[in-house]
């Protein structure tokens, strides 16, 4: 179907390939933050449930290449949106200011580029320090795993990690409070009521999405570890 | 006798299309509050007039609201700070002693500088070309109710068809996307039963357009319905969008 593709590359398409994968990296965190909260669960459970997930072999090569290629594009549209941005108007306004009303050019939307790009760098920086990190051996039901969750329970002992966790999920839920409506807008939701509602419950699920990931590294920054949350 | 007040402008002055241009300085002692923004600024030309200077250039036609004529980004906002209101019909009451108003051209890489604050919108009449209207016999006038409508349908088309193409939307977006614009036409035609047989056509052909003549992407910023003389929504633009998707889909080339 050469014309899809050609449609994707059009101005409406790749809006609708960056709200789809933008979607998809939202399912895919809300996955994650289900899984690293199992560091709350009993003692093994979130070894257990990492062990699991890397025993799902190329199921998981699958779900990993998907999400790659999602973020990539995702991340390629949104640089070359701001790319346009700069080169459609080539002398800038001495003086600009939102109308207000009905504009949803808040300080969220207005820093999407950042925000993702910074989500960008972080990415590199978490998987070199959680995915690809060496990590000690434990035994769990008799066989050798990554003892993930001691390198957690260190790693976020560290002020650099804990607030710079901290701080970059804070510009997730900044990129969402935009990014949840208005993918859906490109999805080509109309602007009425129900937008409305869309997005209050986008601002809610950036909210809840960042107080859910910040809680951990906080958490475990400022009990040391020892926290009654959490069982040894 | 009303009041007259003062203001201070600073206006965008440019010799011509590729020369450099610069914010200038000039203060009217002699404004009055029922003046239009285009009054005052007649006002200003004549002084400029009188004292052998240049006229400021802006662009300008029926001077009551419909013509999309005039265009000027004051204080930062396309058509200045009140809604629903192109520059003509923005008075002067809505300013008081002393303000200081910055006045600049629309801007984007596809509406050049002509002269001062006139821009040359002609891009958004090559997305009309491209696909905005609907193929008819001409010749004596059809049998008006041959071809029913209904009300409900025909009302939400003339909210859409009240676009009047000044360029705000392009303006005032970031990005400097004409989707309000393009969306505002294709909502309005694809609308109806005498618009259904081209709506693929038009609407692949009318998009292609618009990112042919180097207007921007949109980012759902929204700013181009707030600024919108006659407040288009951008409902306008998830039609574009799904219109086009399902004529791709559907393997409709331009
Ligand atoms: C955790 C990962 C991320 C999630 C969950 C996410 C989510 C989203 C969502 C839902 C949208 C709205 C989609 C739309 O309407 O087009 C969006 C837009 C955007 N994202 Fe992301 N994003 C992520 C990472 C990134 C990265 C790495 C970049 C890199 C540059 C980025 C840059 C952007 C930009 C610039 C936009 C605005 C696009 C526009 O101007 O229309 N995002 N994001
Ligand atoms: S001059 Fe015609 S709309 Fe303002």
């Amino acid at each position: 179907m050469p014309s899809l593709l050609k449609a994707l590359q059009s101005q409406v398409g790749r809006k609708i390939l960056s709200s789809i994968t933008g979607i998809g990296l939202i399912i895919f965190l809300i996955g994650h933050l289900a899984g690293n909260l199992t560091l709350f669960g009993e003692a093994n459970a979130f070894n257990a449930y990492t062990f699991n997930l890397e025993s799902l072999g190329w199921i998981l090569y699958i779900i990993e290449f998907v999400l790659v290629l999602g973020f990539i594009l995702h991340a390629y549209v949104g640089i070359s949106i701001w790319w346009r941005r700069r080169k459609n108007r080539p002398e800038g306004y001495e003086k600009y200011e939102s109308k207000g009303g009905p504009s949803h050019m808040t300080w969220s939307s207005k820093s999407m580029i950042f925000t993702g790009i910074v989500l960008l760098v972080f990415l590199v920086i978490h998987l070199d320090s959680f995915k690809f990190a060496d990590t000690e051996m434990t035994t769990l039901n008799g066989e050798q795993v990554r003892d993930l969750k001691a390198l957690v329970m260190e790693k976020f002992q560290t002020p650099l990690y804990a607030f710079g966790y901290t701080f970059v999920m804070i510009l997730l839920g900044l990129h969402l409070r935009h990014g949840f409506w208005s993918a859906f807008t490109s999805l080509t939701m109309r602007h009425n009521k129900l937008s409305g509602i869309v997005y209050t419950i986008g601002v809610v699920f950036a909210i809840l999405l960042a107080i859910g990931f910040i809680f951990i590294p906080l958490y475990i920054y400022f009990t040391g570890g020892q926290g009654a949350l959490i069982s040894y | 006798m009303a009041d007259t007040f003062t203001i201070h402008l600073k206006i965008w002055r440019q010799a011509g299309p590729d020369q450099p241009g610069k914010l200038v300085d000039y203060t009217l002692d002699n404004v009055n509050e029922h003046m239009s923004f285009l009054e005052m600024l007649d006002v200003l030309n004549e002084q400029l007039v009188a004292e052998g200077k240049e006229p400021v250039e802006f662009d300008y036609d029926c001077r009551e609201g419909i013509c999309g004529s005039c265009n000027l980004m004051i204080n930062g906002q396309a058509h200045g700070p009140k809604a629903l209101t192109c520059t003509c019909q923005l008075h002067m009451r809505n300013y008081s002693d002393g303000d200081t108003i910055v006045v600049e051209p629309f801007r984007a890489r596809a509406f050049p500088v002509i002269k001062d604050l006139v821009v040359d919108r002609s891009a958004l009449d090559r997305i009309i070309q491209a696909g905005g209207y609907i193929s008819v016999k001409t010749g004596s006038a059809p049998e008006a109710n041959s071809i029913p409508v209904d009300k409900a349908v025909s009302d939400k088309a003339f909210d859409y068809a009240t676009c009047i193409g000044c360029g705000a939307c392009v303006a005032a977006c970031p990005n400097s996307s004409a989707s309000l614009f393009t969306g505002a036409k294709l909502a309005h035609l694809n609308r109806f039963p005498q618009g259904e047989p081209e709506r693929r056509k038009r609407t692949v052909a009318m998009v292609e357009q618009m990112d042919a003549e180097g207007f921007g992407d949109c980012s759902n910023f929204a700013e181009c319905e707030a600024v919108c003389p006659v407040g288009i929504s951008i409902s306008a633009i998830a039609e574009m969008r799904r219109d086009y998707m399902k004529a791709l889909v559907a393997g409709e080339e331009a």
